[in-house]
């Protein structure tokens, strides 16, 4: 199985309806992203983990899935869960613990996905453990004959972990219908690429479990998500496991406690904004004539109203009561 | 004497140990430039470079297991992990190797190295940037246990643990490390590993408490001093070994115990403690030995409500002691 590139001119299936709404999803998850850190600055939020410079692989990967499918969403994936239809304030009730956040009713910190309605399985915070569980989902899909995938996402840093190693070796063994999705961004907290692996592409990896593997420019929206439908293909025909690289770049510090400023160049970062995803989705539903200008415009002030109203709605909400956290130990 | 914040004195310990002896190397994620996600290591990598001062790729049992194999071949390492909600994938390289590797070889091999964790909540960290493990740890022999409250003794103790023949698990409190000021001694000082501190004397009862409790502890005996009744407050500040004669010496003096942990209650520290005064000070005794604790639940929630209520704090303190006063 040969390591493949993915061409970014990729073309699409999705019609300019569905384009449409892939934008609008990239625009929602850029907003409540921006929102959130505004929130931490002024103190109201006590944590942010961001998204900015990865949607596009993000409601790419998500939508080349079906909603019967598994996903094990890591901490940054606001782009898949909105394209889940996580709303916007559903993502704000989380970001600061109150009672109806869906994702673990306030117990856990921003960014620990969970939806059991969607299919989101609940995840923790120590990296990669979430693979191995996507192993086990497929392995139990396969073992009923179902032909729904799972898929996991981590960062190209939690690739060092063994969890990860084990969860592909498994995958491959069995031609499990999986898909290891690597969001490439970088680096991991200050540590960069160079630092995490000796290879250029996280891809790499796979031809050692003997499985496909696939690096695609994450920036494009249409490379992400024709990649992930191919990928799901193959799964879902017996074909195995595909390692699907997203390579793009974290355009914010690491999380709202980073300083990321005594670790890379203000010009490294500036030179990747030239290739921002939601800026390469707005000139290509311009360009191709989906939308028109006026059309984003009031796009844009519509996905703003949501986040303005999720932040109100969020801010008077409840906290769960006291004895609630007592709740839920065992099966009672 | 300077006053210091409690993670200047982790940061001058390796400083210092690093200059004294070119076989201590710092490993760890983002420990290099980001000088560590706290900034413990600031500095570091600047003094003594890159090969000493190692970003790890991100994986801990690598980060240990890669240690315990530098002190197999004449280094020293400090192996840091980042939160200590992450040391569970290095479970394996620190108890069934650093702490074994000694007695299975019958002497022949040892592993001299530092595993430092910052631990414990009160900081909105949620499940997994809140926990304190060091209970699991207590419970094997090969390993010592050691939590510093202060910055004179995280400096001190931190400089013991680097020179000590055998694995240190060092927790540090990561809400007391700019929370907590105190004089830090200059020069070469180390602080013993397995010996408590007393805090303060007193004659009504004996608190017993590590890391950021035992600051609570002496917050709440100095409320309670108010109400006319006498803490003696002990930090244990190394839970293996435990400095047993300190604790039966206490209670000897003051007929009440009250051990203090945020960790959860079952299985915590204060079982160990409390098996100990049973053993040793039963007869000493005027009221039954009392706990107070985390709650047994997985982990510390991150919303404010509930995290609040799981940890204990100077108030819950000073009102478990009248409590207790009142048997
Ligand atoms: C087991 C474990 N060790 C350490 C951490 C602390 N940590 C959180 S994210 C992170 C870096 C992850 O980098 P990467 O996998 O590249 O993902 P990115 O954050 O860049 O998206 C680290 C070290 C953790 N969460 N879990
Ligand atoms: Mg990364």
């Amino acid at each position: 199985m040969a390591k493949t590139k993915v061409s970014p001119k990729a073309t699409s299936s999705l019609g300019p309806n569905e384009v449409r709404k892939m934008y609008r999803n990239m625009l929602l998850a850029r907003t409540i992203d921006e929102r959130m850190w505004t929130l931490n600055r002024a103190g109201k939020a006590p944590f942010v983990i961001p998204c900015r410079g990865q949607e596009a692989a993000q409601v790419g990967w998500a939508a080349g899935l079906r909603p019967t499918d598994y996903f094990l969403p890591y901490y940054r994936d606001i782009g898949v869960m909105v394209t889940l239809g996580y709303t916007a304030r559903q993502a704000f009730l989380s970001l600061l613990g109150k009672a109806e956040d869906v994702t673990s009713g306030g117990r856990q910190m921003p960014g620990h996905y969970g939806w059991r309605e969607r299919h989101v399985i609940t995840g923790s915070s120590p990296v990669t453990t979430q693979v191995l569980h996507a192993v086990g989902i497929a392995y139990a899909s396969q073992l009923r004959g179902e032909d729904t995938v799972s898929a996991a996402s981590l960062g190209e840093g939690s690739t060092s972990q063994g969890d990860f190693h084990e969860a592909l070796n498994w995958a491959s063994i069995y031609k499990l219908p999986v898909l290891f999705v690597v969001e490439n961004n970088g680096y991991a907290i200050s540590s960069p690429q160079s630092k995490e692996m000796a290879v250029q592409d996280t891809a790499e990896r796979a031809l050692g479990y003997g499985m496909a593997g696939v690096t695609v420019d994450g920036t494009d929206f249409f490379a992400s998500y024709e990649a992930t439908v191919q990928a799901a293909e193959r799964a879902r025909r017996g074909d195995g496991p595909t390692l699907l690289e997203f390579k793009m770049y974290r355009l914010l510090p690491h999380s709202s406690d980073d300083d990321d400023r005594t670790y890379r160049s203000r010009e490294e970062v500036d030179a990747w904004k030239d290739r921002d995803p939601i800026q390469r989705m707005q000139n290509h539903v311009l360009e191709a004539g989906i939308m028109t200008a006026e059309e984003v415009d009031a796009l844009r002030v519509e996905v703003q109203a949501e986040v303005d109203d999720a932040i109100a709605y969020a801010e008077a909400a409840p906290y769960p009561p006291v004895e609630d956290m007592f709740t839920h130990v065992y099966a009672d | 004497m300077a006053v210091k914040n409690l993670i200047d004195g982790i940061r001058e310990a390796m400083h210092e140990e690093m200059a004294r002896d070119e076989r201590v190397v710092l490993l760890g994620e983002d420990v290099g430039k980001r000088g560590g996600v706290f900034r413990a290591s600031e500095g570091l990598v600047d003094a003594y470079g890159d090969k000493r001062v190692i970003d790890a790729p991100l994986g801990e049992s690598g980060i240990v297991g890669v240690a315990i194999g530098m002190a197999l071949n004449g280094l020293v390492p400090i192996a840091e992990i980042q939160f200590a909600d992450f040391i569970h994938p290095a479970f394996n390289q620190i108890v069934s190797e650093a702490a074994k590797i000694r007695y299975r070889s019958d002497n022949d091999f040892h592993v001299p190295m530092v595993i430092r964790a910052p631990f414990g909540g009160g900081v909105h960290g949620g499940l997994y940037h809140s926990q304190s493990v060091e209970a699991f740890f207590m419970h094997v022999p090969g390993l010592k246990v050691v939590i510093p409250s202060t910055p004179a003794d995280a400096k001190g103790l931190l400089k013991a643990a680097i020179r000590d023949e055998d694995p240190v698990l060092f927790f540090e409190h990561k809400r007391s490390y700019r929370l907590v000021r105190g004089e830090v001694p200059d020069g070469d000082v180390t602080v013993p590993i397995g010996k408590a501190r007393m805090v303060r004397e007193g004659k009504d009862l004996s608190i017993f408490a590590y890391g950021l409790m035992a600051l609570y502890a002496e917050q709440a005996a100095d409320t309670l001093a108010k109400e006319g009744i006498s803490a003696e407050v002990i930090d244990l500040r190394t839970l293996l070994p435990l400095d047993r004669e300190a604790i039966l010496a206490s209670v000897a003096r003051t007929h009440r115990a009250l051990i203090v942990h945020e960790a959860n209650y079952t299985m915590g520290a204060g079982a160990e403690v409390a098996a100990t005064i049973a053993e040793g000070a039963l007869y000493e005794l005027d009221a039954p030995i009392r706990r107070l604790a985390g709650p047994d639940i997985p982990a510390m929630p991150f919303n404010t409500p509930q995290e609040e209520h799981f940890m204990p704090n100077p108030e819950k303190i000073a009102q478990a002691a009248r409590e207790l006063l009142a048997l």
